[in-house]
């Protein structure tokens, strides 16, 4: 892939919603910070507030309800801000402003695939999953098919995503404390895997939702404030804005038109872009936090709302660092405007927090960022651990029949289990290339758990063999075809020429999963597929109406 | 559910209209945003010089800031008009629904 498309989907990829963005915080070598002391202060309060907010909810949280779903008594406004907040991760802040600040228009781009899976999940997932769901997207699946064979094959995926996204998420986070507070690699993954048990641990969803909700809040009011010195700079003229970059950078007038595309690379990653938001298991996850299918679709209606503004907000700070940050010597190694930015390109937005803001909004900034990561990695350790309690253990070994507090006590083992594995895989991969696993971590969930969950919801003709079958193929099909493409084969494990041609594999993947669940489904001809079929359409029902549907507990 | 509650609601015709009305404004709104997103995605893949001409003579912005920011505004349009839809008229259907199967 010679075209310059391969290497902007490169950084599109990396700029998804998980720490991953610029090779340079991830991949390359990350100098430590002198301390940041007004940023970890910062950081600290923060700390202190959402272990305080653990406390009270951990009062609160006694039944799996409560634990798995706060009770469903989160409103769809505040459920709204967290799914924002899940999505608006310090990857999207950094990540997008920096690929603005580097090749100006293409940052939109990425911005853009990122938020037009929402509409698609509010028309198409949110309220019936709502209404057929309890606690984990596999209840939707397994709805009237064969409950084993089905939660295994989504606990699997669950569990893929969530280590997939764990490491991005832990490796980023390690390169980046380092390189915000000045604090070593090793004691900055163990901080963010502790707090991350200790959330999820005693506060259980309630917790991770009030952390994200504060996060989401703090991240949308810092980039408001830099956004709109940007523009005052600019004397609030979008038109001066423009004329300073591109007179500030060295690309010129190139960087208000898009790069070259390769089509096949850009569909692809649209796909896995839009599908895979509706495949995520940690997303998923909050539609079962509200009470009924109304404040689920009010839930999607604030969080489109929400991150679209915020995605506004980065083009503008990015265009903002273009102006300020690039010709400014400070901000860039030895005080050579020509030189790399210090810290690499991934700082951008940092640097221009300096700038717009001074040291003490600086470190509000560093802190805020610290912060998406630690509510970020709550929700995915929540979420996989949900998986390993509520669908292994409770309906598979279980088979339905757990005792509820041996359930909740199995997730809280699984959480810490996770907080553990997270913390070894994050030093692990301390020196690789973890940029592809958020594009893996997409692709999969588009290609693995979107087709099964649409079919289940949407497909009479859909039997436990095509659903098991077809997911599975989905998901073996994105991880190979990720291993054999640019990302890993070349950048990875340093082959010549990549033998997939495409950085993003999922218009393949995802078209051959809904092919095989369907052949497998209308090939099956069995009793127990007849059945299957048969309890449509009391399902359809169900998921219409919500007559049925699991209510909010009340407190 | 039981078989008595599901052939109720099944052969109520508010049903059928519900379900009439929540899947054709559902997927017709689905096929608006795609349409919108993947035309933009095969212009940049086929003709990425249109998205980069300047919005007028002499102007430095180009027509794929106004694009791009429509495309984000379309998206919490699209979902602003299916929740009003949905949280008023269909629930209120539902409602009814819901209410005539219980009896």
């Amino acid at each position: 892939m010679k075209q310059p498309f391969a290497k902007l989907a490169a950084t599109a990829l990396l700029a998804a919603p998980a720490l991953a963005q610029a090779a340079d915080a991830i991949s390359g070598e990350v100098k430590r910070q002198p301390m940041n002391w007004h940023a970890i202060i910062m950081f600290f309060i923060f700390v202190a507030a959402t272990l305080g907010i653990t406390y009270w909810a951990a009062r609160r949280t006694r039944s799996a309800s409560d634990f798995y779903a706060a009770g469903g008594g989160i409103s769809g406004f505040q459920n709204g801000l967290a799914i924002a907040g899940d999505y608006m991760s310090a990857a999207s802040f950094l990540g997008i402003s920096a690929m603005v600040f580097e090749k100006g228009y293409d940052g939109l781009i990425y911005s853009m695939g990122f938020l037009v899976g929402w509409p698609i999940i509010l028309f198409l997932v949110a309220e019936r999953l709502r209404n057929l769901g309890k606690y984990t997207f596999a209840d939707v699946a397994s709805y009237r098919l064969k409950q084993t064979p089905v939660r295994m094959f989504a606990a699997s995926s669950t569990l893929v995503v969530v280590a997939i996204y764990l490491i991005a998420q832990m490796v980023g986070a390690g390169k980046l404390i380092q390189l915000l507070f000045g604090m070593n690699y090793t004691s900055a993954v163990l901080l963010v895997g502790v707090l991350m048990v200790m959330y999820v641990m005693f506060g259980g969803m309630l917790a991770t939702t009030w952390v994200q909700i504060i996060k989401a809040i703090m991240l949308l009011s810092g980039a408001t404030f830099m956004a709109i010195m940007v523009l005052a700079s600019a004397g609030f003229s979008p038109e001066i804005m423009f004329e300073k970059a591109v007179a500030a950078h060295s690309k010129g007038a190139a960087i208000m038109a898009p790069g070259k595309a390769d089509p096949i690379d850009s569909i692809s990653l649209g796909i896995a872009l839009m599908f895979g938001t509706a495949g995520l298991p940690h997303i998923l996850m909050r539609f079962f936090t509200v009470s009924d299918a109304k404040e689920a679709r009010k839930s999607v209606f604030y969080a489109t709302g929400f991150i679209g503004y915020f995605y506004i907000l980065t083009f503008i700070i990015g265009f903002g660092a273009i102006i300020l940050v690039g010709p400014n010597p400070m901000f860039h190694e030895g005080g050579d405007i020509g030189a790399k930015l210090l810290g690499g390109a991934n700082m951008a937005a940092v640097h221009l927090a300096n700038a717009v803001g001074g040291d003490l909004f600086l470190g509000f900034i560093s802190a805020v960022a610290f912060a998406t990561i630690l509510a970020v990695v709550a929700g995915l350790a929540l979420s996989g651990a949900s998986a390993v309690s509520h669908d292994l253990y409770a309906s598979v070994i279980k088979k339905g029949h757990a005792n509820e507090a041996d359930e909740i006590r199995v997730s809280k083992i699984t959480t810490m289990v996770l907080g553990v594995v997270a913390i070894i895989l994050g030093i692990a991969f301390e020196s690789q290339n973890v940029a592809f696993m958020v594009g893996l971590a997409f692709s999969i969930a588009a290609s693995a758990n979107f087709p099964v969950l649409f079919l289940s919801m949407f497909w009479k003709g859909l039997t436990t063999r095509g659903a098991v079958l077809g997911g599975f193929i989905g998901l073996a099909t994105a991880v190979v075809l990720i291993v054999l493409g640019p990302a890993v084969w070349v950048d990875v494990l340093k082959h010549e020429a990549a033998i997939f041609p495409y950085k993003n594999p999922a218009i393949f993947s995802m078209t051959l999963a809904f092919i095989s669940t369907w052949l497998f489904s209308v090939l099956d001809n069995s009793r127990q597929a007849h059945e299957e079929k048969a309890k449509f359409d009391a399902q359809y029902v169900r998921a219409m109406t919500g007559i049925g549907a699991s209510g909010a507990s009340k407190h | 559910m039981n078989e008595d509650v599901l052939i109720k609601v099944q052969s109520n015709p508010k049903f059928r209209e519900l379900v009439q009305k929540k899947t054709s404004l559902g997927w017709m709104l689905t096929i608006v945003m795609l349409v919108i997103y993947y035309g933009f995605i095969l212009l940049l893949a086929f003709s990425p010089a249109t998205l980069g001409t300047p919005v007028a003579e002499g102007a430095t912005m180009t027509l794929g800031i106004p694009v791009g920011i429509f495309i984000i505004v379309s998206a919490f349009l699209l979902t602003g008009i299916y929740v009003r839809k949905a949280n008023t008229e269909f629930d209120q259907l539902n409602q009814q629904i819901v209410e005539e199967a219980r009896k």
